[in-house]
């Protein structure tokens, strides 16, 4: 699941705006509309790919790290294996890792990111 | 407080032909400093910077005051900041704040990089920059308020320290925290880092570039290369990823500027050290961010879409770890 805010975060969140829509149109609000409006297109976007975007995601890590587990279970793991030194920060099968979920994960964030042409038309 | 009603008595205080405050209107209200712009009854164009009632500082940031005289300690190098007219009093009624001059131009980093009304200055602005930044990199150390001061490994550090306060679990920023730690370059002698030179903080006027830096909250002593580098992360760059400098020119133009200028040389690697560095950290403070808004101390739903844009830093990193792999 992709957390930090979870789907069910930025819907609590959308909800409460939408509750105190009767303010008058200061550029905050303008602004935070327009925020809004993008949390909507995004929560669309994971409602048709964050499914797919676990699977893979979960998928690699089985088999990055030799052993089967939940997503949780196996994203923690490797941020262990991280931060103890037993898997070293470039090496290649885990950059091959690091670089499909982040595009998969820019897909829903953010799709017109530039960074995602950078990465892919390098 | 009634900010515009303060102004207004403060006004004589500011210009010996003044009488009162015109136009006051908050340009923006950032949870840890407002921004006012007014007029002087005599025509002068001004900011109010100040800290809202009851508003927690940034982690790193200094008093106002204290950013004040810096800002007059970096007009001492040449470097175009706005000229600072008052700090505040208690008396004033506004709290911790200072006025400063208000300059023209443009701050939006998207107008900037795109507009055509920049078009004649941007292929300029890059070398600019490097230039500004020598000099303020130029500063005499005994002009500065007193600052905190750090390098690569102790950034690197206290920002590790932060991501680890958070439940979150990003391989990504693991990777980054252990691969720049293997390569933090050598400390330098520490000199004046403005601390958040980027679009957004850079006012450009659409026929003379650079004519003010602005929001040095963050200012302390360190790496020169760390304001160099921090230009060039890529979440500024607005869709022009292939200009490095803030979406507007290349390393080199920024590199000869900050020569050209007298600053001491900065090799391209420990520029780029520092702009991976940034990235991170501008992935931490939007965890951090977010934050806020999972503690319940701010439900707005621009704190919960902050956390979304971890990912950009996420896939900048890559690129830069793939790119040095």
């Amino acid at each position: 699941m992709i957390t930090c805010p979870t789907a069910a975060e930025l819907q609590a969140a959308l909800t409460l705006f939408d509750r105190d829509d009767a303010g008058p149109a200061d550029p905050r609000r303008v602004f935070l509309a327009r925020v809004a409006d993008n949390a909507r297109a995004l929560l669309d976007r994971e409602a048709t790919l964050g499914e797919a975007a676990e699977a893979g995601e979960r998928a690699r890590l089985a088999v990055l790290l030799g052993v089967e587990g939940d997503f949780t279970d196996l994203n923690r793991q490797l941020c262990d294996a991280l931060r103890s030194g037993a898997i070293e920060p470039r090496d290649p099968a885990l950059l091959d890792h690091l670089r499909a979920t982040a595009i998969a994960r820019i897909a829903i964030d953010q799709p017109g990111y530039c960074g995602l042409e950078a990465l892919l038309g390098d | 407080m009634n900010i515009p009603a303060a102004l207004a008595r403060l006004a004589p205080h500011l210009s010996a032909r003044a009488t009162t405050a015109v136009n006051a209107r908050q340009l923006s209200g950032g949870a840890s400093l407002e921004t006012w712009a007014f007029d002087l009854d005599d025509g002068t164009p001004l900011i109010l910077r100040r800290r809202p009632e009851g508003a927690a500082m940034r982690e790193t940031a200094a008093p106002l005051a204290h950013e004040a005289a810096l800002i007059v300690a970096a007009a001492r190098t040449g470097a175009p900041v706005p000229v600072i007219e008052h700090v505040c009093d208690p008396e004033d009624g506004l709290g911790e704040a200072f006025v400063m001059r208000r300059l023209e131009g443009e701050t939006l980093g998207k107008r900037i990089v795109r507009d055509a009304a920049f078009d004649t200055v941007r292929p300029g602005l890059a070398h600019r920059c490097g230039q500004v930044l020598a000099q303020i990199h130029g500063a005499l150390l005994d002009d500065l308020p007193s600052l905190a001061t750090s390098d690569a490994r102790g950034e690197l550090a206290r920002y590790e320290a932060v991501y680890r306060q958070h439940t979150a679990e990003r391989p990504t920023f693991e990777a980054a925290f252990r691969w720049l730690e293997a390569s933090a370059p050598e400390p330098v002698t520490p000199v004046l880092v403005h601390g958040d030179f980027r679009n957004g903080n850079l006012m450009v006027h659409p026929e003379q570039g650079l004519v003010g830096v602005l929001d040095w909250e963050l200012a302390h002593l360190g790496d020169p290369a760390e304001d160099l580098g921090w230009i060039c992360v890529n979440s500024w760059r607005f869709g022009q990823w292939r200009q490095p400098v803030g979406g507007f020119g290349d390393y080199q133009a920024l590199l000869d500027g900050y020569a050209a200028a007298g600053g001491r040389e900065i090799l391209l690697s420990r520029l780029q050290f520092w702009q991976a560095l940034g990235s991170l950290k501008w992935g931490v403070m939007c965890l951090m961010m977010y934050s806020s808004f999972a503690s319940g101390a701010d439900p707005s739903i621009e704190r919960a879409m902050i956390g979304r844009r971890v990912s950009e830093t996420e896939i900048d990193l890559v690129r830069l770890m793939e790119a040095m792999a």
